[in-house]
């Protein structure tokens, strides 16, 4: 049976992995967000911080909120905990000391991926090759997601790396609903419903989302149907409710799951009963924020059931 | 006289290679390829320049992909470096390692029987053929394994044997390495870097496989469990990321299937049993391939503030109830003066003549023998008897007058702690040193034994080269690197 200690690394190899992911879809969007506004909307770089969820350690650190300065504590910034760099270094750290448990080529995967980013980190930093750049990134992450869900067996390491990522994903779809909310709050008053819908079609943009809504919603990209969609859809990989079926799936195939399997459910239901997501300024932030907390509550309990080295 | 060449622009250009003043593995002193080598020397000689250099990047970021690397204690955060590696194999002929092969096996043999009787009747001492000062003074003696029975009586169940050839070009035993020797997984991931950039010499040479270690090891871990189970819980413990095998450790662990644990996922119990946290609960674990110092393993019995070991595990081994590999203790025969009695070892458990001969050692405890030493400093090689990796050592034709004098005053202020040997003219082989252009450097090798049930030799070995002309020193800790080791059969050979 698995060691406790190699437990928890695989599983935060998953969420590591998940996360330099996220961040580059989220900067390849949003600086293609920026190009589609109008230039007098007011939107600033510094919404990708709050997105990333790092503003507290970015306002004690900088006053600035332009391009570079973000973009730059988002991506190679390895004194910035949740900076991709240092995301990615924990990738490696962490398969590093679980080389046993995941398939090998996986190792040389995450070796050259690393070697990539150090050494053409400038593009990023550059408009110009951004795109580029972290589109490589995405593509490098989906590489190896694809070689593990090819070729790892359905242990139990798989299924610690499973609750990582899903986890992971739920807490990024979570915190992109959280900015474009806040967006569609600052231009309510104002709008022009130009600025709005643009701001909806990035947050599913950001998350590959766009494509599965249309077919699903069968409606125009609007506030209300995308939250619903990217919180309450049950096959998309990733909205909160699939995220999180998926993660209850593996628990239940793990030892000692009683805690884990409760928190989950818990958190399925709320999901499930949804809330108005039309409220942009009040009560949907609210609810995201409730949603935040319960998945820090579920990320307990896996600890507890299952890290404890004791 | 042919048209004159430009250095290097059409490759490896045998006849100008200077072969003539030491034994070279693969060119002879009259600049043809040994027979072994023949096929392979030419291969080599008919890449272009640029065809070889498009090689050695290839084999460069093979290795940096595969992340093969050693840890240096001193590099602070960038703990991993690349280990060097050179683009032309050491080749060694099937018949010569046959030979070579067997005389590994008696060695081992014989140390592990030395090791057995050392803690249980002593009877080799009492027998007058070896010196009782040999246990007394010991460093890597070990009172607390006296009179315990390890499954098979076997004490070293792994060891990696250093070899080196002389001018006469025949293998000297240079050291046994009978604690935790490391190197065996550059040994494999080498030949998996050959084989992706020199494709087409494994089709026209019988170059003997490496990768039957894993399954060696495997089955001879097995076969010491204590507990008669179908499946036993093997493991590899590890003192944690910043050792400088680590890269080794988890590549094993991932080549047999078993478990990687540092001291904090074990535990004993009051049953003196081991057992390892996991996700259940606690697994019972039945074998321990551990890759930390004795001294290291035990805080109830060893250093009372080593936190890489468990507290316990000597209690476990010695009621029996977990096999510890190496066994703790096995290094009192990983000592430089009982390495200069290991022929009369042979001698006395086995009734043999060793097969593969010790490098002449001088010890400096005999008064003789010192006075010898003293005099001649200058052309022997000073080592302290218990220092591994190269540290501590003086090469006296490489060194200052005031190098001599102190090793002079140290040897004298400790005879028991240094032995000296004469300087070796240790073998070279080609290194590729630009494009286009080989040059000799000194290597060594280490083959890794294993003992069990049955016993095993690695099919070659880790070839470690001095990378810096004119060098004597491999350590990879030292600006040494490696190369691939091929045992090349003339004919296909029953394996």
């Amino acid at each position: 049976m698995m060691l406790s200690r190699v437990a928890e690394r695989v599983y935060w190899f998953g969420r590591y992995l998940e996360r330099v992911e996220s961040m580059a879809r989220l900067i390849q969007v949003y600086t293609g967000l920026l190009f589609d506004l109008p230039q007098n909307t007011g939107i600033s770089w510094h919404n990708l911080v709050i997105a990333s969820g790092s503003h507290a350690e970015y306002n004690r650190r900088f006053s600035v909120q332009d391009e570079k300065r973000v973009v730059k504590f988002l991506l190679e910034d390895l004194s910035n905990p949740s900076s991709l760099a240092s995301s990615l270094r924990m990738v490696r750290e962490n398969i590093r000391t679980t080389r046993d448990m995941l398939p090998p080529e996986s190792w040389e995967l995450v070796n050259e991926f690393q070697i990539f980013v150090n050494e053409n980190m400038t593009q990023g930093l550059n408009r110009r090759y951004r795109h580029e750049f972290l589109g490589q990134i995405v593509k490098t992450c989906q590489q190896i997601n694809g070689l593990i869900a090819d070729t790892m067996r359905r242990d139990a390491a798989w299924h610690f790396l499973n609750l990582g990522r899903s986890l992971e994903r739920a807490d990024m779809t979570i915190r992109i609903l959280e900015a474009g909310a806040s967006m569609s709050s600052d231009f309510i008053e104002t709008d022009t419903n130009h600025v709005l819908d643009v701001v909806w079609r990035s947050v599913l943009g950001t998350l590959n989302a766009t494509m599965p809504y249309r077919r699903t919603m069968k409606v125009a990209v609007n506030g209300d149907d995308a939250a619903r969609f990217l919180l309450e859809d049950t096959l998309f990989p990733r909205s909160v409710a699939c995220g999180l079926l998926r993660m209850r799936e593996s628990a239940e195939l793990l030892p000692g799951n009683e805690t884990v399997i409760s928190a989950l459910t818990k958190l399925v239901n709320t999901v499930a009963k949804g809330s108005d997501y039309n409220d942009v300024s009040d009560g949907f932030p609210a609810y995201l924020t409730a949603l935040e907390q319960s998945s820090i509550i579920v990320h307990s309990a896996i600890q507890d059931s299952w890290f404890k080295h004791t | 006289m042919s048209e004159k060449k430009h250095e290097g622009a059409d490759g490896i250009d045998w006849s100008r290679y200077p072969s003539a003043d030491f034994f070279d593995e693969m060119i002879n002193a009259k600049g043809k390829a040994r027979p072994a080598s023949r096929k392979i020397a030419k291969l080599l000689g008919d890449l272009s320049a640029e065809e070889l250099e498009s090689r050695r990047v290839a084999a460069e970021s093979t290795v940096r992909d595969m992340g093969v690397s050693f840890t240096v204690y001193s590099d602070g955060e960038n703990i991993d470096r690349t280990w060097p590696f050179d683009l032309i194999p050491r080749v060694i002929s099937a018949e010569e390692w046959a030979h070579t092969a067997k005389g590994l096996k008696q060695r081992v043999k014989a140390l592990n029987m030395f090791i057995n009787d050392v803690y249980h009747k002593q009877r080799i001492f009492k027998d007058g053929v070896l010196p009782a000062y040999l246990i007394k003074d010991s460093k890597n003696f070990r009172p607390e394994c006296v009179g315990i029975n390890p499954p098979k009586g076997v004490w070293a169940h792994i060891c990696g044997c250093d070899l080196v050839r002389d001018a006469d070009g025949k293998f000297y035993v240079l050291e046994d390495n009978l604690r935790v020797p490391s190197g065996v997984a550059y040994m494999l991931e080498n030949r998996e870097v050959s084989k992706r950039v020199l494709p087409e010499f494994f089709e026209t040479n019988i170059i003997l496989p490496v990768d039957d270690y894993s399954t060696k090891l495997f089955n001879m871990l097995a076969s010491v469990s204590p507990r008669r189970v179908r499946q036993p819980e093997i493991v590899i413990l590890t003192p944690g990321i910043y050792n400088s095998a680590y890269f080794e450790h988890a590549y094993l662990a991932q080549q047999l299937g078993v478990e990687l644990v540092e001291g904090s996922d074990l535990f004993v119990d009051e049953d003196d049993c081991v057992y390892m946290k996991s996700i259940a609960g606690l697994e019972r674990v039945d074998v321990i391939y551990r890759r930390i110092d004795d001294l290291f393993l035990d805080p109830e019995v060893f250093h009372p503030d080593s936190i890489l070991g468990v507290a316990g595990l000597m209690r476990a081994w010695r009621a029996g109830n977990v096999a510890l590999v190496n066994a703790p203790g096995a290094g009192v025969a990983d000592d430089k003066v009982v390495y200069a009695y290991v022929p009369k070892m042979i001698e006395y458990y086995l009734g043999e003549e060793a097969i593969l001969p010790n490098v002449e050692t001088y010890l400096c405890d005999d008064p003789e023998q010192l006075k010898y030493v003293l005099a001649n400093i200058e052309q022997l090689v000073v080592k302290p008897a218990n220092e591994s990796g190269g540290y501590g050592m003086m090469v006296g034709p490489h060194a200052t007058k005031k190098d001599h004098e102190e090793f002079r005053k140290l040897v004298v202020a400790n005879p028991r702690n240094y032995i000296a040997q004469p300087t070796l003219k240790l073998s070279t082989a080609p290194v590729l040193t630009g494009p286009g252009v080989a040059e000799p450097r000194h290597l060594d090798l280490r083959p890794f034994v294993l003992q069990g049930k049955g016993i095993d030799v690695t099919t070659g070995g880790l070839t470690r080269v001095a990378l810096v002309k004119g060098s004597l020193v491999v350590n990879s800790s030292q600006g040494g690197g490696s190369k691939d080791t091929w045992i090349v059969a003339e004919r296909e050979v029953k394996s």
